[in-house]
């Protein structure tokens, strides 16, 4: 759901943070720097946004003089030509039309290729920037990603870095601009008068602090705002989403009522923003005329004592409007720089966030080739903040065998599976595959030689094909095809509307949960690893897709090392070994016929199975 | 992988200016009062815009020059030219203010309407409806659209004081000179054209640009979807580069568009200065003539000055329009949907389990994929069907189907997947009305039951569930009237009070995508708890324990039967076997249609597609443990 908002109130920055749960989790970076230092460091992360400035800002000064030189001209066409004393004075008016037609086109082109400079580099400095971001998202360990919303993390890649857009394209160039016509301004007015600028910046200076403070109110309303437009597009979800629930339980009263009162929060929360952000140019606006009245009083009061001529004053009222016009623009150029600011902020607390699971890269030793051996050695593990869930591990597992991981909820057997897979390290003990320790193996070996199926095989939006291709980019449609056939599914594919090419929808919702895993478990087979682990499903699926499953992965692990989560008898009764865990240790271990044999943790679990599936 | 955009180029006819205008009159009919005030405000400001110029020129002339000249003055004449410069200073602010002010006001408020209708058709909506549109889009339509709709109503107070001040300055050019006032009629057209060309090339490239900005989104939110997926198989290159991509494209279709709005920008601003001077020239010449004074001249070159803004303001609204009129038909699309639940007046007596009757009953779904939806542009009213009503293919999904469930008596639906056990759930509880047919409640049509009367008797709980962002209390009850005891039941019959009662704040806990998280098990039987705090009298369970663990899911059945459901009647849709061994009756249903009901074993006896269903799995197992058998047996012999 993308919200083409011009209005700063979009809902993507909820302030996610604050209720998430696990604050112990490893989170992302807060940054604490102040904003000065965060303007310097964002703007030093895209080169494109400097490059080639100097020319720009030449441009731009170019651009501005021409602004206020153009009406000057005409000013003086009109008084010292078509008004001149004596009748018109033609040479004259023709002549200045001439140059001002000049620099009126000069002006023009001046202006257009600053713009579209500035366009340049700032698109192009905002698509680093995105890109940087997004894989370091990527390079993030598993935990860290979860302790952010999905939501949350998108915005900063996407709705974040647009945030610094406008600040880019417009407030900084003209930040630099405006900062040279103040000074501009305050040496000529001061050439006619000091006593009367200082006046002048005596009058602007409460407005600078003014749009400050009320910035500050700003930003809490804004807040407000994108709090209450994110209930008021949860509820109106609800009434999507939970459309049937809606109506199977005859709440679409109370559903009204409360989407009756948050779209009125929201409104009035609008209304309240809105209020304190129009404040900003009328105030702009009474500051100047004050200025305006106080200046000619003072002014005159200062020609009449004789210090000042009523040419000097005249040209000095014109002036102001030189100072005038930077400093109005000053509050909104402030504006959107607490804005991209803000944005910065964001993107570089991804930036900041060190990957608490860092690949070895060029300096890891690759996994040497062959079946893989296991071994944890002493490993200890606790979620950050939480209690101890993998508790004194040892073990080792044969290369090439058949391993499965049972064990009630919570009894520690995803945790083994994820440290296998690097996805998380040990607090304590080591663990080694084929001896070489997990945290020095280069990613690139790691992950083409270990692969996990997680329990829900996520599925991009994308054909059959692309998805199975995902494991190995190389592979052609027939080697896809081969692969199905030799895990026993071409009668599936057959049946499939478009074969390979059938679309699979988001998040593969196209496909059943069952078939999904199906697809899951043909990418892993094309990815032909050396050790496999499996976290399988729970949820029933119907009878025929399950004994398709069952087949696929007898085929799947057949000559690899391969350890699975079993959440079913069968597995558990077709592994080499079966590992037992309950609290965070391995309480048996054996073959299925040896544990069942034994009265224990296995023997019970074995027991509801077979109540519930007999 | 999300391929190139389909946005097409809208068109920038006077199609769309005229709906344009025909959605900003609803907003000004709608209000008045807020739309006149912002437009006084709009014109004071420019009434004092004009009004300080002269006022300063006159302060220069009456009391500055004399004064200095002189070298005295009055307290009372400085402090009057200091009073008016800063009157009309006022005046401006308070212009501007006010037209800020109330055009946002009207903005919100219209907005806040708009929402508010649309979210609450959506409850009126049958379910029917909701099926065929996709949820993104549904939300799109209730956020984004109704945001793009009465966009234009930021500018539209300016742009409307503007046009009242441009027929002015029209008037007293003409007023003045003739000739000069031809001048101005080439200018302001050229003007007027100049907008009009740049809102033709830029509009489309712009809502490409934002077709663009929303791939980038959807590729970042699938890839940060599928973290894990991309990590395990170390892909973090490959998507990086796929992200790129889509982030280069938004990139080149933002230059695209930045460079026209440079290039448009420079001219607007010299357009009105090089018609200023062309004033001049032509002035002189007949200044000469003396045809006209030098003052007309100045008078006609301030006009023309003054009116370079004005027409910006009018080139903005013009800009919002296009994604207005978009904005607009996919909202009217909602509004105008046809449908809504049909309701008699019939109350539900008695107590006890329902008796239901389903008698020759077809159901088919209108074959529209999701594809076809939400791609509407200004390409005219393709893509969102307003009624529902089209020509689509339809897919029969139930067929001349007959039953009866008894009171108190448990109903086991069994069949592979799509022969429409799901369907049959829904038209039971009346979530959807059949196409012919009926279904009887207690002997009286269920479209003939007052609204509420089923809701209240009938609980469905579907296998997927959904949780409301609310405390888990509001969760389960749903508004109803009970109290913590009564909740504490129906969770402990769920098999969910353990926990919840673990939950960091019990009942309080906050649910949710923004509170805790829980496991599809946990969900379900959230659901479950749910329909039973209700104590309804048919209680429908869609494959609803399908991701509880087995040994749990017995139990929960189990207690079901014990429990104090009064006798209720009982639909189960389920694989397992153990659960449709708890059932009086089974009903198999394949293609839409009843094949064979009875006990489990009858069927088991009697219908070889039941039977091969049910006992898939055993057979498997048996296959397998056949396998070990002989390859131990061998191993033995060895």
């Amino acid at each position: 759901m993308s919200a083409p908002t011009r209005t700063r109130t979009s809902p993507a920055q909820a302030p996610a943070e604050a209720s998430t749960p696990a604050p112990t989790a490893p989170a992302l970076h807060r940054s604490t720097e102040s904003a000065w230092a965060t303007l310097r460091r964002g703007v030093a992360l895209s080169p494109e946004f400097t490059r080639g400035l100097p020319v720009t800002v030449a441009l731009a000064v170019v651009a501005t003089l021409g602004k206020v030189i153009v009406p000057l001209a005409v000013q003086q066409i009109i008084d010292n030509g078509l008004l001149a004393e004596g009748g018109p004075d033609i040479g004259f008016v023709v002549a200045t039309v001439a140059l001002c037609t000049a620099l009126v086109v000069v002006t023009a082109l001046c202006s257009y290729l600053m713009n579209a400079r500035l366009y340049q580099s700032t698109e192009s400095g905002l698509a680093t920037l995105r890109r940087t971001a997004f894989r370091h998202v990527h390079d993030l360990s598993v935990l860290t990603q979860n302790s952010e919303r999905k939501g949350a993390l998108v915005s900063r890649v996407t709705s974040d870095v647009d945030q610094i857009s406008t600040f880019m394209q417009w407030g900084g160039i003209l930040l630099i601009v405006s900062t040279g016509q103040l000074a501009i301004a305050t040496v000529l007015m001061a050439v006619y008068s000091w006593q009367l600028t200082l006046l002048v910046w005596v009058c602007f200076l409460p407005l600078l602090f003014g749009v400050r403070w009320l910035q500050r109110l700003l930003s809490k309303a804004y807040l407000k705002v994108r709090e209450r437009t994110g209930e008021m597009l949860g509820v109106i979800g609800e009434t999507v989403v939970g459309a049937a629930v809606i109506r199977a339980y005859g709440t679409e009263e109370r559903t009204a009522r409360r989407i009756d009162r948050t779209v009125l929060a929201t409104r009035n929360a609008q209304v309240k923003a809105q209020r304190l952000s129009m404040a900003v140019s009328p105030l702009a606006e009474l500051v100047s005329a004050f200025t305006y009245a106080v200046v000619i009083a003072v002014g005159i009061w200062l020609g009449v004592i004789g210090s000042l001529t009523a040419g000097q004053l005249v040209a000095f009222l014109f002036l102001i409007n030189l100072f005038v016009a930077p400093m109005t623009m000053a509050t909104e150029i402030f504006n959107e720089a607490q804005n991209a600011i803000a944005g910065w902020r964001r993107v570089l607390g991804v930036l900041d966030t060190e990957p608490d699971i860092a690949d070895p890269g060029a300096s890891g030793t690759p996994l040497p080739h062959g079946p893989i051996s296991i071994r944890f050695d002493h490993v200890n593990y606790a979620y950050p903040g939480g209690p101890r869930v993998l508790d004194d591990i040892t073990v080792e597992i044969a290369p090439g065998s058949r391993v499965a991981v049972v064990g009630e909820t919570g009894s520690g057997k995803t945790t083994f599976v994820k440290l296998l897979t690097r996805l998380m390290d040990p607090d304590e003990g080591k663990i080694l595959l084929n001896g070489v320790n997990l945290r020095e193996v280069a990613f690139s070996s790691l992950r083409s030689r270990v692969v996990l199926v997680p329990q829900e095989g996520f599925l991009f939006d994308s054909t059959l094909a692309d998805n199975i291709r995902f494991a190995r980019p190389e592979a052609t449609d027939e080697q896809i095809t081969e692969a199905i056939t030799q895990l026993g599914l071409s009668e599936w594919l057959a049946g499939l509307p478009h074969g390979l090419a059938t679309p699979v929808g988001q998040r593969g919702e196209s496909l059943s949960a069952g078939e999904r895993q199906l697809v899951a478990l043909i990418r892993a087979y094309i990815a032909d690893p050396d050790l496999l682990i499996l976290d399988e499903a729970t949820s029933a699926v119907d009878p025929a897709t399950e004994v398709r499953i069952q087949h696929a992965l007898d085929l799947l692990t057949r000559g690899r090392t391969s350890v699975a989560i079993a959440h079913r008898l069968s597995t558990a009764e077709a592994a080499d070994e079966v590992l037992v865990f309950d609290r965070g240790r391995i309480v048996q271990r054996g073959t299925h016929a040896e544990l069942v044999a034994r009265p224990g943790v296995y023997a019970d679990l074995h027991a509801s199975w077979v109540r519930s599936s007999a | 992988m999300a391929q190139g955009p389909a946005a097409a180029k809208p068109d920038v006819s006077s199609r769309v200016f005229t709906e344009g205008m025909r959605i900003l009159w609803i907003a000004i009919r709608t209000e008045p009062w807020v739309f006149s005030a912002a437009v006084a405000g709009a014109v004071l400001y420019a009434v004092a815009a004009v009004a300080s110029a002269s006022v300063l020129g006159a302060v220069a002339e009456q009391v500055i020059l004399p004064a200095i000249m002189e070298q005295r003055t009055t307290v009372a004449a400085v402090a009057t030219a200091s009073a008016v410069v800063f009157a009309v200073g006022f005046l401006k602010a308070l212009g501007l203010g006010a037209r800020r002010f109330y055009a946002g006001l009207m903005q919100y408020r219209m907005q806040a309407r708009y929402r508010r209708a649309v979210a609450r058709r959506y409850l009126e909506l049958p379910l029917a409806w909701h099926q065929r549109h996709p949820a993104g889009q549904l939300l799109s339509n209730a956020n984004a659209d109704v945001e793009a709709t009465w966009q234009p109503l930021a500018p539209l107070p300016m742009a409307v004081g503007s046009t009242a001040m441009l027929v002015i300055a029209a008037g007293a050019m003409l007023a003045t000179d003739l000739v000069l006032a031809l001048v101005g009629f080439v200018v302001f057209p050229l003007l007027a054209i100049a907008n009009l060309v740049f809102q033709r090339r830029v509009s489309p490239a712009a809502t490409h640009a934002q077709a663009l900005r929303s791939q980038v989104s959807e590729v970042a939110h699938e890839s940060f979807d599928g973290a894990l997926v991309v990590k395990t198989l170390g892909r973090e290159d490959m998507e990086t580069e796929r992200f790129t991509r889509a982030a280069e494209r938004l990139r080149d279709a933002q230059i695209r568009v930045g460079r026209m709005r440079a290039a448009f920008d420079p001219l607007l601003e010299a357009l009105p200065n090089l018609g200023v001077l062309v004033v001049l020239l032509i002035g002189l010449i007949r200044l000469q003539r003396g045809d006209v004074t030098a003052g007309d001249i100045v008078q006609i070159a301030y006009l023309f000055t003054l009116l370079s803004l004005p027409i910006r303001s009018l080139g903005w609204l013009l800009g919002d329009l296009p994604r207005s009129v978009v904005g607009w038909r996919r909202v009217s699309a909602v509004l105008n949907a046809q449908g809504g639940t049909d309701y008699g007046k019939e109350r539900l007596h008695g107590e006890g389990g329902l008796a239901v009757s389903v008698r020759n009953l077809s159901f088919s779904y209108a074959d529209t994929s999701p594809a076809d939806l939400g791609r509407d542009t200004l390409e005219g009213g393709r893509g969102l069907d307003a009624t529902g009503n089209e020509e689509t293919p339809r897919i029969t999904v139930l067929r001349d189907v007959t039953l009866d469930l008894a009171p108190g008596k448990v109903t086991a639906l069994v069949g592979p997947t799509g022969s429409g056990k799901s369907t049959l759930t829904m038209l039971l509880a009346r979530l959807v009305d059949p196409d012919h047919g009926d279904v009887l409640v207690n002997g009286v049509d269920a479209r003939r039951y007052a609204p509420g009367e089923l809701a209240c008797a009938i609980a469905l709980v579907p296998q997927t569930t959904f949780i409301f962002d609310d405390t888990v209390r509001d969760n389960i009850t749903l508004g109803l009237d009970v109290d913590d005891t009564e909740v504490w039941q129906a969770l402990r019959l769920a098999h969910a009070d353990s926990f919840v009662a673990a939950l960091p704040r019990g009942l309080d806990t906050r649910l949710g995508e923004r509170g805790t998280s829980l496991s599809g098990g946990q969900r379900q039987r959230l659901a479950l708890a749910r329909s039973l705090v209700r104590r309804p009298r048919l209680l429908i369970l869609d494959d609803a324990t399908s991701a509880v663990d087995p040994q749990v899911e017995a139990r929960i059945l189990g207690g079901l039967r014990e429990a104090d459901l009064a006798g209720a009647t009982v639909v189960v849709v389920a694989y397992r076997r153990a659960t449709i061994e708890l059932a009086d009756e089974v009903v198999y249903l394949e293609q839409g249609t009843v094949r064979d009901r009875g006990t489990h074993e009858e069927l088991l006896a009697r219908s070889p597609g039941y039977r091969r269903l049910v006992t898939a799995y055993e057979q498997a197992a048996q296959r397998r443990a056949a396998a070990a058998s002989r390859s131990a047996d061998q191993e033995a012999v060895r």
